[in-house]
């Protein structure tokens, strides 16, 4: 009677969906009030509709989810799981990890994905930097210091998932990337003026070209969401950020974002759409695709990013292939034989943000 | 009023990495109510030992911070105006981390 009394204080209200049950959460996609049951049902329900809507997936393929103990990759192999099950997709799934070598975050989320592995009952392979380039990044940062770690760290884990993932002989990547991330995403190229990954940052399959095609079935999903189904579902996760990310440029329209959302929820939503819809005027010259001399790997220049910064690493050189106009297929060769050191916009003091 | 508080998605770390407290909060002076926003700013004196930024930002959460009162979102009670009751369980979880 009591219990009854106190959850019935005024202004509680009920779902708006099934009637019956107490409101769990105020959607920000929708801002409906929404029960727990009804919660899970509409949050899966979409998953599976973006599912077919964009042809992820075709029955008998092997996918490789990208898994990392956070959030975002927990409930990911959770819901697709799950969706598989329901609705005969026909998956075979697999979680791929990778290790960057950073001491005190990595090790402990690996620990979250090796109960995953047991949790959901899906394979785990686990690929290292250290094993593919020789470097980890506690390594890396002790060499170039606390900024453009991102830069470095992006790059060669986008590599070393497309390494995991042919190890494993799969057909495709899943990632947990969300809605934020693809709206902070599509900021951050504004704000840089990279028009070449503006254009291709909304896409929900990228790399059909490349080695393995990725897509990203949490596209229009809401940060809050995943968390609150992880919450109430109690799922598995590892929390902490990155002890190099507070240095990030990301960070900025990470904010902003946030600030935004609290403002305008939909805007998450309706910055993605911006995104998906920009043109690019024909007169703009957009870097054209090839393959990295030295490995192989897709790239838009004579070496592919990643090589670059592991010549930089080798070689002592940190800021080889930060900044515009840098690395080893412009001017930047002459300049590293006129005096040791490259020319590059940022070797000049402008505070703290580093592009 | 007694209370329980938990904290999660890495905001522990702000209170000497503890989850779970169990609190005793005073109504505000002269108050017949004790409202979330009386509580943030209580959490922040009394809980918070390192880097409030993370978890308040103004009078309220930091944008990215969750809040559950009795596993209700409190975006449904009114937010800094929800009332409080004694024995609830309020939650506090940050999104702000990898995923």
């Amino acid at each position: 009677m009591e219990a009854d009394t106190k959850h019935k204080k005024p202004g509680t209200r009920l779902c708006c969906a099934c009637n019956q049950r107490r409101a769990a959460l105020k959607r920000p996609k929708t801002l409906e009030q929404i029960c727990r049951e009804c919660f899970y049902a509409v949050f899966e329900e979409e998953i599976h509709q973006v599912i077919l809507e964009n042809k992820l997936f075709k029955p008998g393929e092997r996918i490789a989810i990208g898994a990392s103990g956070g959030k975002d990759s927990t409930v990911l192999a959770y819901v697709l799981s799950e969706l598989n099950r329901r609705h005969n997709y026909g998956l075979d799934l697999f979680l791929l990890s990778v290790d960057e070598g950073i001491t005190g975050y990595r090790d402990d989320s690996l620990e979250t994905v090796k109960r995953n592995e047991l949790q959901y009952g899906l394979p785990l392979k686990i690929v290292s930097y250290k094993d593919l380039y020789g470097w980890t990044m506690d390594e890396i940062v002790k060499m170039i210091g606390l900024k453009n770690n991102c830069t470095f760290c992006g790059v060669f884990r986008r590599q070393a998932l497309d390494r995991g993932a042919a190890l494993l002989k799969v057909d495709k990547v899943a990632t947990g990337h969300n809605a934020d991330d693809i709206a902070e995403t599509v900021l951050l190229n504004i704000l840089r003026g990279d028009i070449a990954r503006l254009s291709r940052c909304t896409s929900i399959i990228t790399g059909e070209d490349g080695p393995i095609p990725r897509c990203k079935p949490f596209k229009y999903t809401y940060e809050k969401e995943i968390v609150m189904y992880a919450y109430f579902k109690k799922l598995d996760y590892f929390s902490t950020e990155c002890i190099y990310s507070p240095n990030a440029y990301r960070g900025f329209a990470r904010e902003f974002i946030k600030d935004l959302e609290r403002i305008r929820p939909r805007a998450i939503l309706d910055i993605i759409k911006s995104g998906e819809d920009f043109r690019i005027a024909t007169s703009t010259k957009m870097p054209e695709q090839g393959t990295c001399e030295r490995c192989g790997y897709i790239s838009s220049q004579k070496w592919c990013k990643a090589c670059v910064l592991l010549e930089g690493l080798n070689r002592g050189l940190p800021k080889l292939g930060i900044g515009r106009n840098q690395g080893l297929n412009s001017d930047a060769k002459e300049d590293i034989k006129k005096d040791g050191r490259t020319k590059s916009i940022e070797s000049k003091q402008c505070g703290s943000l580093e592009f | 009023m007694h209370l329980t508080l938990e904290f999660g998605g890495g905001l522990e770390l702000l209170c000497e990495s503890v989850k779970v407290h169990n609190v005793n909060v005073d109504l505000p002076k002269g108050a017949d109510k004790l409202t979330m926003k009386d509580l943030l700013a209580w959490v922040r004196t009394n809980l918070i030992k390192e880097r409030p930024e993370m978890f308040i930002k103004g009078e309220s959460v930091r944008p990215g911070v969750l809040v559950l009162v009795n596993d209700c979102d409190w975006e449904l009670s009114g937010q800094l105006d929800t009332t409080l009751e004694e024995k609830d369980v309020v939650v506090f979880i940050s999104t702000l981390h990898g995923g």
